[in-house]
């Protein structure tokens, strides 16, 4: 990791993570919105994704890397950060100078963490063990018709517990991205004339995104 | 008016350190919050009492020098301006007022409010300059003209007086408002370019071994600083980075 | 009394410092490997010259009290720097400028030195581009150029309102390279205490760390002295809070002659003092009287309502305003130089027409200059019928474009919004134009002592114009001294190391941790502030802006009861080993008391009113300053001998071949 010694360096591999993540948000929300349209549509297109090699072994080892690399370089910077100020100040009014959420992605953060953890649970480790290690790849359930993916999503969103875990998950998703959008291109470098312009669309990405996922969560509880 | 101080004391390096409440009386609103500080000052003096030690110089917020965090802010509630220009009128009669040094490990207390800056020299003298003798032997000063823009914008990096508040307002104590404003005067300017590269690979170089945070753009230094140095400034530097390691 | 050699080369002015550079001895770049030099202070003069000097290959060691070079208090300079470079083709030449600098220094400066400083002002800007410094450029790329107070060209060079700030930052790195070079060795937060004599050569200092209270020896082969002034003599002045005098005067005590120490400039144009409180006063640039006017009430009784606050500046109808400086200096006005216009507003001051509750205030009025704008932009926008309204938008956005940085810091200070009310001002302790003599090399009357700077006398005469001050120190420190010095050090090639277990290191420590102790141990009263505050109060009162013989003889003996009470009564809490800001301030109190008597009796002496230096018994029938260049035109060079009042004085008589002496009229 000797890229990644200086300050700078690891500021930038933070955006270009985040940046990444940012774009596989979009690609995600997309594929989600389609349930909310047409069954089959949202079959197919799960069921690409879930079978296409070059997705399934190229993409996704790159995302989960991207994902791993996010939380850990993130922690590790916010233990070093902490570590920068090894005595503490008796009063600090940060909130003078600095949103909150900007001085607290590391909470935002772990709070996406745990919903990861719970994504993973009901859907990555379902998926994985049914494809890969159970060898089924066909998508299809067994003495059933179709593809099984519209009907494992809207079972999910029975639980209004679980529905309610994902609805501050995204949140909190969107906390995070109102300072990590901007952000992340502030560390590329990026800033200059346009810099409004990419603020205010990191505001509307920040807000877009997560409602989106929000909706069809809820969509599909109330509708099932 | 009259007021309760919070006042870290710390008679040397290794000593420990606490919070140490004083009162003060009879405060003009006319006062700087140094002037304040004087007659509380005057009055340990009085009481055969070590007066409390904070830097200062020039009091006209140029030097650099005053370095107080008051109620949990650099140079206090103010904007724009440096300790030495914060006027007592900015707080009320019966106020508790905090007064810290700037807290990071990269700037150690010498002793009560006074700390360490010399991570900041050690960073200039990795690159803060551009290689040219004085013999006077350099070219006419107009043989490069340099647009207004440009020359405006290094001014702009170049008004900082390295006092350091961009690292004591950072929750992180990260020193990259500083390195950056260096950076950007000699990197916008024709006669920086030359060394471009090396200076910021230095710079940034000497920057973390000094052990300052990293940045995560929060943006609390360019609200605190007394000069308004921009966020901008960042940028170019991360940029200039990039350049310098990739190419 | 002895004639002083001020060993000027002969031959025509304009050729003396390129046939001097031309034929100096020059030192080996070998043997500049094994020359150490010992550099106090580091602001625009002591930063360029370790710079420098560092470059060419010496040893460097730097002195500052400060934990930066960048903190010294040249950097409070705003204007700009004055550079002969007839860029704007305004017909400015080295001659113009040695002729204004000469003129304004009301004849009282060393032609040779001047000239010098002239020629190679041009240089100084091509060095400070060269090094990055931001100067403020036209929109064609090239450097601007603004014009200043006591001349007729724009030759003044500047960063925003920052000059001194970002031209110090220039050697400041210049001074980082080599520190990074391992050419100077930096000692911050170190103050030096003493000068170190061996066989009547300066070959080091005793220099205290201001950390750790430790007691130092350094030694070298020469020592520069570059400290700055000594306004802080006044206790509020506008220099740093830490300015002291402690380096000039204890190798004054060593046999380095002072200068012409009554020659101190007062600044027209800081904020005035608002309590007995002040710890110092804030300047605010020049460049202000070119667009405000000066006024007082006319009447007594509008100025008693004001100064009571019960009645407001904007209240006083055109008629009932004195603009007492248009109406006595109608050719120059508001622009008079600083010294006039500083005795002006002291007169009528003192004749009870000041306008805030201390009555040491005057108004500097943008109103008219608002209108003005406001009117000329309404004209430029194509707004007909602008009502006052817009006007007076319009006209304060020009006002701000032009000084809105000052107009922030004085709202900031005095919480009043001066575009709406007229700002008040009042004339501070500034500079001193009075300092160490030097011959033309710079050199002291002490061998191998050298002092740079402001902390010399040599080029400002009896008062300095604006922007000057920048260009003298980065003079001495780039271009002067590197040249001279070698002159005296090429004698030295062969001395080798010098060491500092001698007898004279010894007793030179020894007599400083005595003195140190002694305000430990000494168990009195006052706080050294106390002194400071008494010693100002005399100074400015009897040895001010206006000064006569029997307040000077007053302020004689004053200053020396208060110092004998100093040695009695001052106390001083803490420990010698430690940081201890009290202990610092009592030795440099302790030299400002005995540095206050001399500038009085040198005051009182000098029987003319030149420059900065004003006596009320020598002036023109109409109260105008009264030089006497029969018998006054020589520099006044103070020998120690033990006590400030058995001080000797020596002349060097000042001869103007180049130029013919005249009486300053601003009429």
């Amino acid at each position: 990791m000797s890229v990644l010694s200086s300050s700078i360096a690891r500021k930038v591999a933070m955006a270009l993570s985040a940046l990444f993540l940012i774009i596989f948000l979009v690609i995600h929300l997309a594929v989600n919105l389609t349930s909310l349209f047409s069954e089959d549509v949202f079959n197919e297109m799960s069921h690409f994704m879930g079978t296409n090699p070059l997705i399934q072994f190229a993409m996704q080892p790159v995302l989960i890397f991207g994902v791993v690399f996010h939380f850990v370089m993130g922690f590790v910077l916010e233990l070093r950060n902490k570590r920068a100020r090894n005595v503490k100040y008796a009063k600090f009014n940060g909130a003078a100078s600095a949103s909150w959420i900007s001085r607290n992605m590391v909470y935002s953060g772990a709070a996406i963490l745990a919903f990861i953890v719970l994504h993973f649970i009901d859907f990555w480790i379902p998926e994985i063990n049914t494809k890969y290690i159970l060898g089924d790849m066909s998508g299809v359930l067994p003495g059933e018709e179709g593809y099984r993916y519209f009907e494992e999503l809207q079972h999910k969103f029975v639980n209004p517990l679980r529905v309610g875990a994902y609805v501050v998950a995204f949140i909190f998703l969107g906390l995070h991205l109102a300072h990590g959008f901007q952000s992340a291109f502030q560390s590329m470098g990026f800033n200059n004339k346009y810099t409004k312009c990419v603020k205010n669309l990191g505001t509307i990405y920040s807000i877009v995104i997560p409602l989106g996922f929000i909706i069809i969560a809820l969509c599909h509880h109330f509708n099932h | 008016m009259n007021l309760t101080l919070k006042i870290w004391r710390q008679k040397g390096p290794q000593d420990k350190g606490q919070m140490v409440e004083y009162k003060v009386t009879d405060i003009s609103e006319h006062m700087s919050f140094l002037e304040m500080m004087d007659i509380l000052n005057e009055s340990l003096v009085a009481n055969n009492e070590v007066p409390i030690a904070f830097d200062h110089d020039c009091r006209e917020g140029i030097c650099g020098m005053c370095s107080l965090h008051i109620n949990g802010e650099p140079h206090g509630p103010d904007r724009g301006i440096t300790t030495c220009q914060l006027h007592m009128r900015t707080f009320k009669d019966g106020d508790t007022i905090y007064i810290e040094p700037w807290r990071a490990k990269a700037f150690p207390v010498i002793k009560d409010l006074i700390v360490d800056r010399m991570a900041f020299e050690r960073i200039q003298q990795a690159g803060g300059y551009i290689s040219v003798n004085t013999s006077g032997n350099t070219q006419d000063a107009n043989a490069i003209p340099i647009s207004k823009l440009n020359a405006d914008l290094s001014m702009d990096a170049a008004a900082c007086i390295g006092c350091g508040a961009c690292v004591a307002s950072c929750k992180n104590s990260s020193a990259m408002l500083f390195v950056s404003a260096k950076v950007s005067q000699f990197a916008l300017l024709p006669q920086g370019k030359v060394e471009a590269a090396d200076r910021v690979r230095n710079m940034v170089k000497q920057m973390d071994e000094e052990g300052f945070g990293n940045c995560t753009n929060t943006g609390a230094c360019e609200v605190e600083c007394p000069k308004g140095i921009s966020l901008e400034n960042i940028a170019r530097m991360n940029r200039e980075y990039l350049k310098a390691s990739i190419i | 009394m002895t004639t002083l050699n001020s060993k000027v080369p002969q031959g025509p002015i304009k050729d003396k410092w390129t046939v001097y550079k031309e034929n100096v001895d020059l030192v080996n770049p070998a043997n500049k490997r094994n020359i150490d030099i010992i550099v106090v202070g580091t602001g625009l003069a002591g930063g360029s010259a370790a710079a420098s000097l560092a470059e060419l290959g010496y040893n460097v060691k730097a002195f500052a009290y400060q934990d930066s070079p960048r903190r010294a208090h040249s950097i409070a300079a705003q204007g700009g720097i004055n550079a002969s470079k007839n860029y704007q083709n305004d017909g400015d030449s080295n001659y113009r400028l040695f002729y204004d600098t000469v003129k304004g220094g009301d004849y009282r400066s060393r032609e040779a030195n001047v000239f010098r400083l002239a020629e190679v002002s041009g240089a100084i800007i091509d060095q400070c581009v060269a090094q990055g410094v931001p100067f403020a450029r036209d929109y064609g790329g090239l450097l601007d150029n603004r014009s200043f107070g006591g001349v007729l060209v724009s030759r003044t060079f500047y960063a925003k309102g920052q000059t001194g700030q970002q031209l110090l930052l220039g050697c400041y790195s210049a001074m980082n390279r080599q520190i990074a070079r391992g050419k100077i060795e930096m000692f911050n937060r170190h103050e030096m205490l003493d000068v170190v004599k061996i066989d009547g050569k300066a070959r080091g200092i005793i220099a205290r760390d201001l950390i750790t209270g430790e007691i130092e020896r350094h030694s070298a082969h020469a020592v520069v002295i570059a400290t700055g002034g000594y306004g802080n003599v006044y206790f509020l002045s506008t220099n740093a809070m830490g300015s002291n005098a402690t380096a000039a005067w204890k190798i004054h005590k060593k046999g380095a002659f002072f200068a012409n120490p009554c020659m101190t400039q007062i600044h027209p144009t800081c904020i005035p003092r608002s309590g007995d409180y002040q710890s110092k006063l804030t300047l605010m640039s020049e460049s202000l009287r070119n667009d405000g006017r000066i006024w007082v009430p006319a009447k007594m009784e509008d100025a008693k309502a004001i100064q009571e606050g019960k009645l407001k500046p904007t209240e006083i109808a055109e008629e009932n305003r004195d603009y007492y400086l248009e109406r006595r200096y109608p050719a120059y006005g508001n622009l008079v130089p600083r010294d006039v216009a500083s005795r002006a507003a002291k007169e009528r001051c003192d004749a009870g027409f000041g306008v805030n509750a201390t009555g040491e205030a005057v108004y500097l009025d943008f109103a008219s200059a608002i209108n003005r704008y406001g009117s000329e932009q309404a004209k430029i926008k194509g707004i007909d019928n602008a009502s006052k309204e817009v006007i007076t938008e319009l006209g304060e956005a020009v006002i701000e474009a032009k000084y809105g940085n000052l107009f922030q810091m004085y709202e900031k200070i005095i919480a009043e919004n001066p575009y709406k009310t007229p700002m008040m001002i009042y004339p501070a302790t500034h500079y001193t134009m009075g300092g160490v003599w030097v011959d033309y090399n710079l050199m002291t009357t002490v061998d191998g002592l050298y002092c740079i700077g402001e902390a010399n006398f040599s080029d400002h005469g009896a008062n300095r114009l604006g922007a000057s001050a920048l260009m003298q120190g980065l003079a001495d420190g780039y271009f002067v001294l590197p040249y001279t010095i070698g002159a005296y050090l090429s004698h030295d090639i062969r001395t080798g190391k010098i060491p500092t277990d001698t007898k004279e290191f010894d007793e030179a420590e020894k007599e400083i941790k005595e003195k140190l102790e002694f305000f430990i141990n000494n168990k009195g009263t006052h706080s050294v502030d106390y002194f400071h505050k008494k010693l100002g109060l005399v100074m400015w009162n009897k040895v001010g802006m206006a000064r006569n013989e029997k307040h000077l003889k007053e302020a004689i003996k004053e200053i020396q009861d208060i110092r004998e009470d100093f040695w009695k009564n001052v106390k001083v809490p803490g420990d010698l080993n430690e940081m201890n800001v009290e202990l610092e301030k009592a030795g440099r109190v302790a030299d400002f008391l005995e540095l206050g008597e001399l500038f009085a009796k040198d005051a009182l002496n000098r029987n003319e009113s030149c420059g900065g230096h004003f006596r009320e018994e020598y002036v023109t029938e109409d109260g105008e300053a009264l030089r006497d260049d029969k018998n006054y035109a020589y520099v006044a060079a103070w020998e120690y001998t033990g006590k400030p009042s058995e001080a000797i004085l020596h002349k060097e008589e000042l001869e103007f071949k180049d130029i013919e002496l005249k009486t300053r009229s601003y009429k």
